[in-house]
């Protein structure tokens, strides 16, 4: 069974949510990312979020486009992100899903990206430019060493589209909880519970929210109306405003009380 | 025989080009947009406004002008020049400003975005916002908004917002970025006036459709004047907007060779100019699947150009689909070729091209001194040279 699966089988017996965390390959350094992300774990994440720097990521807001600016500057490649995944799967058995802009996987080649990722023990891909309808060649690849390549939803996709992007989404699906860019927000908002609810009636995918989720309460408010939530922004904030030292610490402590809330 | 008209086909491509590589929350506003232009452009009550507003308000049909005093001193093909500089704001862009302003407008969207270069677009979209009593924000590179701060004052004493933006390489590339940031947060708000023929679906097919003026109106002047078809059409290519719209009108014409002029910047090495179609690769960016410049990584690269508007690491994918069906040859020219090309039309026939504009002279100058008197060249002169004043000075002060 993918671990993308058993990760909400196992959240839903337990009427959890599944809380993903996102750490950038390279951010704040190639080591520390490792480290940022095993503390993760530790401090209870179920699932990860592992984000490969483009140097244009239209949908990412100012947070996340830092992250990969630092992370470019420090050189970083593919490799280091198949480096990583294989890292951090030699200590544990949580989903690892990789996140990255079409450009870099495509000159890399996508059968090559899924074969890789694939051996270095990730689950899916998740794509934010890529949209189902021209994803053939992904999906095969991805079919083919068994990752899921993760679909979206937006609060402007009309039900008919949700319907058909549901039909045939593998482990879950991504939805953006706001029409925007990545980027923390006070409070969720209020179209919210019901955007979540069409969702929830065009397909029986896990939903998982991100963008904007911050707050151990904004996951309580997501109790029932969702499946999982990502946190990307808000641990990059921490880690930015805390002295080098401490930065991983801080994220984690972070993290451990978004757990407690999941 | 190339059937421009079927391109794209039903998904947004051109061959293997094109596209729509977007993040989810924009699709149903594409599709929307998409809709509205295909329902709009038949319509003939829409078609008679923009028609009326191209004549009464933006001053077209463009004169095509016999440039033959250069044409002697060259001494060889007659250069006839599409004088879009003549239009209202002094370039191009405002045919397809006006018509993205009108589907903006039966959109019911009272904001409007747009991303620039050179400014001229920014200009074109503040311009008609203003007109059509429309809120304008135009996102532009803070390199850009020095480099043409004349077209910044434009754009505020239009009324529009003008921001700089200061991450990536401070250019046309980042303020494209911007702005569909942006759209992804005021999508149910907002209509973006995108300004050049690349971008998703079905971007590049509307700018192709508002620009397809330029052509049209080319092909019957010089016909007129010259007696017949030219041999050439050349024209200065980025994003490639002037371009695709006069060529649009010789596609079917086999005997009329289609010659894209980009920007060769300081010349060598990657960061040092914008010829993506002579050394990109294929790649996706902006939403579109065409030619870039990038790394081995997949990341994109700087580019550089004298010519602000040329300088993006990009091309339309209709022009990348025209270069690779052979339809379309593209050729490289260099700032010192561009300052070259502009002193010589300004001191021979008293026009001031723009500096993007000065590469596709720069490229006509070049083959009317290969070839004979019967060869006629049709050059776009997409733009007036006004807006890079500034540049221009700058330039002949270390030339002197």
């Amino acid at each position: 069974m993918n671990r993308i699966d058993a990760s909400f089988i196992s959240a839903r017996a337990d009427s959890r949510l599944v809380l993903a965390p996102y750490v950038t390959v390279g951010y704040p350094t190639r080591e520390s990312a490792v480290e940022l992300a095993l503390a993760y774990v530790e401090a209870g994440a179920d699932m990860l979020e592992i984000g490969m720097p483009f140097s244009d990521p239209i949908a990412d807001g100012p947070t996340v486009q830092l992250a990969s600016q630092i992370a470019l500057e420090g050189g970083v490649w593919l490799e280091d992100a198949f480096n990583m995944i294989e890292r951090i799967r030699s200590q544990t058995d949580i989903p690892l899903v990789p996140m990255g802009y079409a450009n870099p996987f495509m000159q890399f080649g996508f059968g090559s990206l899924a074969r890789e990722l694939a051996a270095a023990g990730a689950d899916g891909l998740i794509v934010p430019d890529v949209l189902p309808e021209h994803a053939d060649d992904i999906e095969t690849a991805n079919a083919q060493h068994g990752l899921y390549l993760i679909r979206f939803a937006a609060p402007t996709t009309p039900r008919q589209r949700l319907r058909q992007v549901g039909n045939g989404a593998k482990g879950f699906i991504y939805c953006v909880s706001v029409t925007g860019v990545t980027g923390s927000r006070a409070r969720l908002a209020d179209n919210l519970p019901a955007y979540l609810a069409r969702v929830g009636e065009a397909t029986s995918v896990p939903r998982v929210v991100g963008f904007g989720i911050s707050k151990p309460e904004h996951l309580r408010a997501l109790h029932g109306r969702a499946e999982g939530a990502i946190v990307a922004s808000a641990l990059i904030d921490i880690v930015q405003a805390s002295p080098p030292s401490k930065g991983v610490e801080a994220a984690a402590a972070h993290v451990r009380k978004l757990a407690a809330a999941a | 025989m190339l059937d421009l008209r079927s391109l794209p086909d039903a998904s947004g491509y051109y061959g293997p080009f094109g596209g729509r590589y977007v993040p989810e929350t924009l699709v149903a506003a594409l599709d929307e947009l998409e809709a509205s232009f295909d329902r709009h452009h038949r319509d003939p009550a829409f078609v008679d406004e923009l028609e009326s507003l191209l004549r009464l308000y933006a001053g077209r049909p463009t004169p095509t002008y016999h440039a033959a005093r250069l044409s002697r001193e060259l001494g060889g093909a007659h250069l006839y020049l599409k004088r879009e500089d003549l239009a209202h704001t002094g370039a191009h862009k405002i045919n397809n400003a006006l018509g993205q302003g009108l589907l903006a407008r039966v959109s019911g969207k009272r904001r409007v975005i747009a991303e620039t270069g050179a400014g001229q677009h920014g200009v074109a979209s503040a311009t008609v916002c203003a007109m059509l009593g429309l809120d304008c924000v135009v996102y532009m590179g803070e390199e850009d908004v020095h480099r043409q701060a004349l077209n910044v004052a434009r754009m505020r004493t239009l009324g529009a917002e003008v921001i700089s933006v200061t991450s990536g390489t401070r250019t046309l590339k980042d303020a494209i970025n911007e702005a569909l940031r942006d759209w992804v947060t005021n999508v149910e708000t907002t209509f973006y006036l995108f300004g050049s023929a690349t971008g998703p679906h079905p971007y590049p097919k509307i700018v192709r459709e508002f620009q397809r003026v330029i052509g049209r109106e080319a092909r019957a002047q010089i016909q007129e004047l010259a007696g017949g078809l030219p041999n050439t059409v050349i024209a200065c290519v980025n994003g490639g907007s002037n371009a695709i719209g006069i060529f649009s009108a010789f596609i079917d014409d086999p005997d009329v060779a289609l010659i894209g002029v980009e920007a060769g910047g300081r010349g060598g090495d990657q960061g040092n100019h914008a010829a993506t179609v002579e050394s990109g690769t294929p790649g996706i960016l902006h939403g579109a699947r065409s030619l870039l410049l990038q790394d081995e990584g997949g990341q994109i690269i700087g580019t550089h150009s004298i010519a602000a508007g040329l300088d993006y690491p990009g091309v339309g994918p209709e022009l990348a689909y025209l270069h690779h069906v052979g339809r379309a040859e593209f050729v490289t020219f260099g700032d010192a070729d561009a300052m070259d090309a502009l002193q010589l039309l300004a001191r021979t026939e008293g026009i001031i091209p723009a500096l993007e504009s000065a590469h596709a002279v720069a490229g006509a100058i070049r083959m009317a001194s290969e070839t004979s008197s019967d060869h006629l060249i049709l050059v776009n002169l997409s733009g007036r040279g006004d807006k890079d004043m500034e540049t221009i000075a700058a330039e002949l002060d270390t030339r002197e």
